[in-house]
């Protein structure tokens, strides 16, 4: 494919990590913030491409990981109410509640539905006008445009029957929450190429002024994952720290101005727990009050006060070390026996994202490289 | 989540949605241009659910590809190496 198969090639591949060694001379920490970065490192073996004293964690950037459980089972509650149909994406059907997840739901004759696009629960909504459809909007600020315009769209049609319960996260606060931790050990971040295509670089140089560490947006595919290393690392060892844009075919420094305003115009900023994290200020997004028609929790308040915002963990998850980058995958004790893809005791086992999902589908196999080589 | 692949416009309809015909190496979708009103039939698009985040600067992308090309004949003698 186009614009994706150029940049797996694995002699520029090589190039760039021999590039990443020459440069290295001290020991560094760096984070790839978003889940869909770490899936490439894992499943293309980047990580074996580094010199022993560059250090790769794993990121919180898994909107499905940090959607607090409390919410999940305001999610599968509304999900089993008569007349309700509940749209989501699917990586979030396997998601463990405090007792069950939303594929139990639908199992038990809730009527749940994977969509690709809020689009499609839109066109939902019109197809039932005598049911309620609920979409389920989880995401950072590359998704979140995206529901805005569902709204927009759903006022302008006059769409009654069509709400969102809203999950969506913010990138920077989490950034931020991470680099004030005690103990952190985070000296430079790979930034998410595609939130930054939406937001803009700005927001970032505001955590390096902060801060002093380096941030380079980075795009997805091994060879800008690699580039974005390099910029990184060049930065590292030169004492400077600015925000620098790897994924220049795609992010322009502005953003994307008409995927912020209707961002702007729908969502306001609001506190957001993360789950295993716990709570980061401003982190969350929430429609604003002009939209609150649209919102599933005003719509059906006496179901969510029902079921609070509580809701219990399971108590061997370790999800909330992994999504900070303290604990890899295969060091969790459930790992791939107790914890598997089929039966996941936390949310990083289950979406597209998460970081123990990446090892278990990737890490027990020894061809990764073979990968990159041979391009898709 | 933030999975985003490029794809090429085909066809744009009218419409407040400004539905456009993508092609993903040759697998056609239905995608909303209304975040990226700018695209013509031609451009390449990045598509995250459904919606156009951007319009993809092949010059930039060439840019790239051209520097990694220019690393990869630096780094021919290291090509033995693990
Ligand atoms: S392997 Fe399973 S139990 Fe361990 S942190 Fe990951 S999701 Fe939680």
């Amino acid at each position: 494919m186009k614009y994706v198969t150029e940049f797996r090639d694995s002699k520029a591949a090589r190039a760039l990590s021999e590039a990443i060694r020459r440069t290295v001379r001290r020991p560094w920490t760096v984070m790839e913030v978003c889940g869909g970065q770490t899936h490439a490192i894992v499943r293309f073996g980047l990580d074996a491409l580094f010199p022993p004293d560059l250090t790769l964690v794993h990121g919180p950037g898994c909107p499905v990981c940090v959607t607090p459980v409390g919410l999940i089972d305001q999610a599968i509650h509304l999900a089993s109410l008569p007349g309700v149909v509940f749209c989501s994406f699917g990586d979030m059907l396997r998601v463990p509640g405090s007792a069950r997840d939303l594929f139990a739901a639908k199992a038990a004759g809730g009527d749940v539905r994977v969509v690709y696009s809020p689009l499609d629960a839109l066109a939902l909504a019109q197809a039932h006008p005598d049911r309620q459809v609920i979409c389920f909007a989880v995401g950072f600020e590359t998704t979140a445009p995206a529901f805005a315009a569902a709204v927009v769209q759903a006022r302008r049609l006059g769409v009654k029957n069509f709400s969102l319960l809203v999950a969506h996260v913010l990138v920077p606060p989490a950034i931020g929450a991470i680099l004030n931790a005690p103990g952190n050990r985070v000296q430079g971040f790979l930034a998410a190429g595609h939130v930054c295509t939406v937001m803009g670089c700005e927001e970032y140089d505001e955590l390096v002024r902060r801060h002093r560490v380096p941030i380079v947006v980075t795009g997805f595919e091994p060879l800008d994952i690699l580039e974005g290393v390099l910029l990184l690392v060049r930065q590292l060892e030169a004492g400077r720290a600015e925000v620098e844009n790897q994924y220049a075919r795609s992010v322009r420094r502005q953003g994307n101005p008409e995927a912020q305003a209707i961002l702007r115009e729908v969502f306001e900023p609001a506190p957001r727990a993360w789950r295993g994290i716990g709570e980061i200020p401003q982190s969350g997004l929430r429609l604003r009050h002009a939209y609150a028609e649209f919102d599933a929790v005003e719509r059906f308040r006496g179901d969510v006060a029902l079921v609070g915002e509580g809701g219990v963990e399971d108590a061997e998850c370790r999800s909330g070390l992994v999504l900070q980058g303290l604990l890899k995958p295969p060091d969790c004790p459930a790992f791939g026996n107790r914890c598997t893809p089929e039966r996941p005791l936390g949310a990083p086992m289950v979406s597209s994202e998460g970081a123990c999902a990446a090892y278990f589908r990737y890490r027990r196999r020894t061809d990764s490289l073979q990968e990159v080589r041979h391009g898709e | 989540m933030c999975l985003a692949v490029p794809g090429r416009v085909l066809h744009i309809e009218e419409g407040p949605l400004l539905t456009a015909t993508v092609s993903f190496g040759g697998v056609t979708k239905d995608v909303s241009l209304v975040l990226v009103p700018e695209a013509t039939v031609g451009d390449y698009v990045i598509v995250h659910v459904g919606f156009a985040i951007s319009k993809l600067d092949e010059q930039a992308a060439q840019r790239s590809l051209e520097a990694f090309a220019a690393l990869s004949e630096l780094g021919e003698p290291e090509e033995s190496a693990p």
